[in-house]
């Protein structure tokens, strides 16, 4: 097959090697992928809104038997996940600061990969709460059994729940698997002061999902603790 | 530029399946869209067909009720989701974006490729639904019906919905990232096409609408399969609210649709008028204000669902507003043709038709606007046509408009003039023919989305059913003669409507990097000098 594009002159001055070739300069490249993450972001923020919006729409249609299915979620557990993701992004945040600095492939790879286990651990904890979940019958659906006085808003709570934290795992599912492509990336040595946008951008959407959290958090384990049914 | 014998193009460059199904090039993904879209058009247009054929009777004898849902369900889902949507910004925009403004692909190419998969994946999950039995809940998917009471392939059918919503976001974002960091030297927001503005506005509607969407059935498909309760009653849910986040992103869709045929018109009326645009600015504004009012509407979709008095009220008043900005647009058109040297050639043609039935389109929106008119108006057949002179009197035309303007650049060959203006004029008919009785009939009183029908409303269904006829040959002709025109039309030449535009500058069909060095803009892209020779080829 004929390439008859690489026979043309390709650039006037020797390029970046991970400059694409429809880019001007790094800048733009950066600029541009960055931009791409932001807008991307923005519409990860629909998405979650309207799970958000049918939150707060039932909320206010049930707020007592909200109230009093928070009470089964386990908020020791939930606390120490929130720790431990606002811990992974400060350590995303030394990953990229490794990279934008030059630091070297130890440094850059460690982060990375201490990011990765934390949000492990997070993955690690949200299984035993859904296993907990599963053996109280607390799974909305056929087998669901409710002891408290409003059954009907508690399953609906926990199909919330089930769709809100199960879609936010999802997204640290795919986060770790980012996180293992940008890791390859820097043990193949490939960031450095002059490019690292891909560190950056997986980056953002870490930090992203975290905050995710930082709103499921509260939602759904803190508001109305003080509030004891029955 | 000069010519060779066969000067490399992009069309040339690679003839392997693979250097199309693995191309990074957005004009040649502008055309695996552009078949795959064809397919969904004629796809869609054939349970139409089946509609209108089964409507010609009151009596439900061609097909049975529950197949008659089916029918209307697949046509609304393929043709809103798999043709309207994709067709100009995924085609016309895809293609013409980047030369427009002065960059040698998007931003993204690789994600621009993969919206070409997800799309098509989508599309097999909704043939799949269709072949295995179809749906049969409406396009709209509302609940409790598409949550318990239906057993359709809601799960399969909402799945390539929610599939698809994924291309349209990575379109939009490609888009905006791309007019903001991409743009030639020299050209500023004000200096751009109005093409170029429409597909911004198209684009944020397309990331801050199609996340909503995507939810919304991901949770009918959720609720059906694993039995959460969000929507259905039975199970705690309020289908008030399925209707509330759907519309949310199905009315501004509705924007998705019209504002890049609109941005075709723009680009048309300049050409064929040889003048400059009249209110650059109204108009470049007016689309982020329709994108911007478009989100604030959804509620008049839900005049009669149980909707508060006050709340129907303020979306009645709000729904209003969109016709201001779309006023701004018709009227700046017209003036634009006003002591210009208007040329009738068959892109100006649909434009003309774009004008006149986007004017009826919207006027009729504005009854339906209107909270006590839509009691009586609601799930008629009037709505069925206001809803069709926007979406195929508006977005079809403009993209058939805009596949005409373009398609000498797209492919280097002319069509045949005479074959065009004649598929024109059949298809303005065989529209015209098609809905202005429904508006009548839906004013009647007669319901949508029933095999079965009085039967003092046959007369405007015939009327209809042969209209349909008339507008389904307009459709094939455009389709024999494109096809035609690539091997036997004659060469185009770079500029063969003395158009003005970044497009216009550069080979047809463009090479695979559009330009041999980034262009430097140093005025608006559409100067038509008043004294520019008028030299059609």
């Amino acid at each position: 097959m004929r390439s008859a594009l690489s026979e043309q002159p390709h650039g006037h001055t020797p390029h970046h090697p991970y400059l694409q070739h429809h880019f001007d300069s790094m800048g733009q490249q950066m600029e541009a992928s960055t931009l791409g993450m932001w807008v991307f972001l923005v519409t990860e923020i629909m998405f979650f809104g309207g799970l958000f919006m049918a939150y707060l729409v039932y909320r206010h249609q049930s707020p007592t038997g909200f109230q009093e299915a928070s009470h089964h979620l386990n908020i020791y557990w939930g606390a120490a996940n929130t720790a431990i993701l606002i811990i992974s992004s400060l350590t995303m945040a030394f990953a990229v600061r490794a990279a934008q600095t030059s630091q070297p492939r130890a440094a850059q790879v460690g982060w990375l990969i201490a990011t990765m286990v934390l949000g492990a651990a997070f993955l690690g904890i949200k299984a035993i709460e859904y296993a907990e979940k599963f053996r109280d019958r607390i799974v909305p659906g056929p087998y669901f059994q409710w002891e408290g006085l409003y059954p009907k808003p508690a399953e609906q709570f926990y199909s919330l729940y089930f769709a809100m934290t199960g879609l936010h795992a999802l997204h640290m599912i795919i986060g770790i698997g980012i996180m293992t492509v940008i890791t390859i990336m820097a043990w193949k040595k490939q960031f450095d002061g002059d490019y690292y946008t891909p560190v950056e951008v997986a980056g953002l959407y870490w930090h992203f999902v975290d905050i995710v959290w930082i709103f499921l958090f509260p939602l759904l384990y803190l508001i109305g603790r003080h509030y004891h049914a029955g | 530029m000069d010519t060779t014998p066969a000067p490399l193009n992009y069309l040339n460059n690679g003839h392997t399946l693979g250097s199309w199904l693995l191309t990074k090039d957005h004009k040649r993904i502008a055309l695996l869209y552009l078949l795959s879209i064809t397919v969904f058009f004629f796809l869609g247009g054939f349970f139409a067909l089946m509609i209108r054929l089964e409507l010609l009777t009151p009596a439900a004898d061609l097909v049975e009720p529950d197949t008659y849902n089916k029918l209307f369900t697949m046509h609304g889902i393929i043709m809103v989701f798999f043709f309207l949507i994709p067709s100009i910004p995924a085609v016309l925009g895809n293609f013409l974006i980047p030369i427009m403004i002065g960059a040698k692909d998007l931003a993204f190419p690789r994600i621009n490729l993969l919206s070409w998969y997800i799309y098509v994946l989508g599309g097999l999950f909704t043939i799949v639904a269709a072949v295995t039995g179809g749906v049969d809940t409406g396009w709209t998917f509302y609940a409790p019906y598409s949550t318990s009471a239906s057993n359709s392939n809601v799960i399969l059918a909402g799945l390539g919905v929610f599939i698809t919503g994924f291309s349209s976001i990575l379109t939009g974002l490609n888009f905006i990232v791309t007019v903001h960091r991409m743009r030639a030297p020299g050209l500023t927001w004000f200096r751009l096409p109005l093409f170029v503005w429409a597909h911004y506005a198209t684009s944020l509607i397309m990331i801050l609408g199609t996340p909503v969407v995507a939810i919304t059935v991901l949770l009918v498909a959720v609720e059906r399969g694993l039995h959460l309760g969000i929507f259905d009653p039975a199970l705690g849910g309020d289908p008030i609210l399925f209707q509330h986040l759907f519309w949310f992103y199905s009315h501004p869709a509705v924007y998705i649709m019209i504002l890049p045929a609109m941005g075709v018109v723009s680009e048309l009326v300049q050409a064929f008028a040889r003048k400059n645009i009249f209110g650059y600015a109204f108009i470049a504004f007016s689309s982020l204000a329709i994108a911007v009012i478009g989100f604030l509407v959804w509620g008049h979709h839900l005049f009669v669902s149980g909707q508060s008095t006050y709340a129907g009220l303020v979306f009645s008043i709000i729904s209003m507003f969109v016709a201001i900005p779309s006023a701004v647009k018709v009227f700046n058109w017209t003036a634009t043709l006003y002591k210009g040297s208007v040329s009738w050639d068959s892109p100006m043609l649909y434009a003309f038709g774009f004008i006149g039935l986007f004017t009826i389109g919207g006027l009729t929106g504005l009854f339906l606007a209107t909270l006590g008119m839509d009691i009586h108006m609601h799930d008629t057949y009037f709505i069925i046509a206001h809803f069709h002179y926007v979406m195929v009197g508006g977005a079809i035309f403009g993209y058939l408009g805009g596949l005409h303007y373009w398609w000498p650049k797209i492919t280097g060959r002319m069509y045949p003039e005479g074959w065009a203006k004649f598929a024109c004029l059949n298809i303005f008919v065989g529209f015209n023919l098609t809905f202005f009785p429904q508006f009548i009939v839906g004013y009647l009183g007669m319901p949508r989305r029933y095999a079965m029908y009085a039967p003092e409303f046959q007369v405007y269904n015939v009327l209809s059913t042969a209209g349909a006829t008339i507008l389904g040959i307009g459709y094939l002709i455009p389709m024999i003669y494109f096809v035609w025109s690539l091997k036997h039309a004659p060469l185009a030449g770079p500029n063969p409507w003395g158009a003005r535009g970044l497009e216009w500058e550069i080979p047809s069909p463009p090479p695979t990097e559009n330009f041999a060095a980034t262009p430097i803009v140093t005025a608006g892209t559409h100067q038509y000098a008043p004294s520019h020779e008028v030299g059609i080829v």
